[in-house]
């Protein structure tokens, strides 16, 4: 079977690489929290942190295309989410449209709105991005777990990462074998075998998951999780930590002055 | 000899009804390599996964000595090193390292002792360097010698092996075998491979549906063409 990475340039070895999963994991959620929370008007601010992210994947040397491919992925979601806004919010009306039996209206802060929401969910999800393109998942979750997020949490993301791809692998091979004798038939018979599908994916992880914790149990698993903790904090963390977060506090007290 | 494992007269049957071992008594001597055949659905696994307290039958099983009871279910865990047959099952952790380290660990261990004994781990099983690797991106061989090192990290008493070589090419399945010679400790080894069985394992035991119908020398029991063929274990000639 193919084997898939997801976290497929995580082994370069740039500045961004070399630090400390923490500082990435804490300067990371401190944009997002900064860019959130940046008023609307203000699209310099936005112009800026675009910059930064784009400096910081420029120096990391993960291919700006697949960053940029991977970050339409957000798109979507955010449309769905976000789409009434233009037609709901009150305003100066942009435009006015007769459809079948409803008036729909178009304000322009309605259009702002939305397109700001736009704009920070892509600049966040470019910056989680490059957090996960320049770590290493194992070495993420030993920072997360280092900055205290509860055990329990880490193990099922480290589970999650673990299985993920032995599930794609199950399903790819039902897959062929569903293909291989496939012939024909109407949509509602092909939807009937997917739910099959579905079904026997589920019963199998659920048994699968009952022979793992087996063998956890085996090497005298007893509820409660240990590990090696490793500490590596270095003056480049610091240094990389310091100058990012005056950046950003300088650009937030630059959005409250004016 | 010192007895590492004894099991008196088990029987156990699954929560859905279904009877999976019925009377089975069996020890395992210190220094013994066992094969455990049978045919498939024989109750190998089944009473493989009572030698360590992970299905219970309260003062039946005895670990040197010991009844298996809820107290002690840790200590045995460190004395009865258990492999499963499917190493994505006993493999679960995002890095090697962290496979190996789980279960001492889970001993206890402090973070120098940790460190030591997975380079050991690895080096008996001739994966030295694979710490950082991650399970997912093992071939099969190296995933079943993985999984062998994790339970060798734990110091055990006796290795308790369910099917290493299944699935595995011959190339990998023989070098597999001459790992398991070399390694020198107590085995018990299921399987229904035979050319493993002949290889590796002086003495055998047949369990057929849960119960057990040969114990003795292996070389005896592979002779034994008619005994073989009545429990699934070779091709069943037609009379006359």
């Amino acid at each position: 079977m193919k084997h898939s990475f997801l976290d497929q340039y995580s082994q370069g070895n740039s500045l961004i690489h070399r630090l400390d999963p923490r500082t990435k994991l804490i300067t990371t959620l401190f944009f997002i929290l900064v860019v959130v929370l940046t008023p609307i008007s203000r699209w310099q601010a936005f112009a800026l942190y675009f910059v930064l992210v784009a400096t910081l994947i420029i120096i990391s040397r993960v291919p700006p295309l697949y960053v940029l491919r991977r970050s339409l992925a957000i798109i979507p979601f955010v449309v769905l989410i976000a789409i009434f806004i233009p037609f709901f919010k009150e305003g100066e009306v942009a435009g006015s449209y007769n459809i079948w039996m409803w008036q729909v209206t178009v304000t322009y802060s309605g259009l702002q709105v939305f397109l700001n929401i736009l704009a920070k969910a892509w600049l966040s999800i470019l910056s989680l991005i490059l957090l996960t393109a320049t770590t290493r998942f194992s070495h993420l979750l030993k920072g997360l777990e280092q900055l205290r997020l509860p055990r329990v949490m880490v193990m099922i993301l480290s589970f999650m990462y673990r299985y993920i791809f032995v599930l794609v692998d199950e399903v790819m091979r039902m897959k062929q074998a569903r293909d291989s004798r496939n012939l024909g038939g109407g949509r509602l018979r092909q939807l009937r075998t997917v739910g099959n599908m579905i079904g026997t994916l589920f019963i199998r992880s659920y048994e699968r998951g009952e022979r793992v914790y087996a063998a956890m149990m085996a090497r005298g698993f007893d509820g409660q999780a240990r590990t090696l903790e490793k500490p590596s904090f270095s003056q480049r963390d610091a240094l990389f930590a310091l100058t990012l977060g005056l950046v950003l506090i300088l650009v937030v007290v630059a959005n409250l002055w004016y | 000899m010192e007895e590492i494992i004894r099991v008196d007269n088990l029987s156990f049957g699954y929560p859905d009804g279904q009877p999976a071992l019925s009377g089975v008594s069996l020890v395992v001597h210190r220094g013994e390599t066992i094969a455990l055949i049978g045919p498939n659905g024989a109750g190998k696994s089944t009473l493989l996964l009572h030698f360590n307290g992970i299905l219970h039958s309260d003062g039946v099983v005895r670990v040197l000595g010991k009844a298996v009871n809820e107290k002690n279910l840790k200590w045995v865990r460190g004395k009865v090193g258990l492999v499963f047959q499917n190493p994505d099952d006993q493999l679960f952790s995002p890095t090697v390292f962290d496979d190996i380290a789980f279960g001492p660990l889970n001993m206890g261990y402090d973070e120098a002792q940790v460190r030591e004994v997975v380079a050991k781990a690895l080096g008996w099983v001739g994966m030295g360097g694979y710490e950082k690797r991650s399970p997912h991106h093992l071939s099969l061989g190296e995933k079943k010698r993985i999984a062998i090192a994790t339970v060798l990290a734990m110091n055990p008493e006796v290795l308790v092996i369910d099917e290493p070589t299944s699935n595995l090419d011959p190339g990998s399945k023989w070098s597999l075998i001459e790992l398991l010679k070399g390694l020198a400790i107590t085995k018990v080894i299921a399987s229904h491979d035979l050319e493993l069985v002949q290889a590796l394992c002086p003495r055998a035991i047949i369990l057929d549906r849960g119960e057990v119908v040969a114990d003795g020398a292996t070389s005896q029991i592979l002779a034994d063409e008619r005994l073989l063929a009545a429990h699934g274990l070779a091709r069943n000639k037609p009379a006359g």
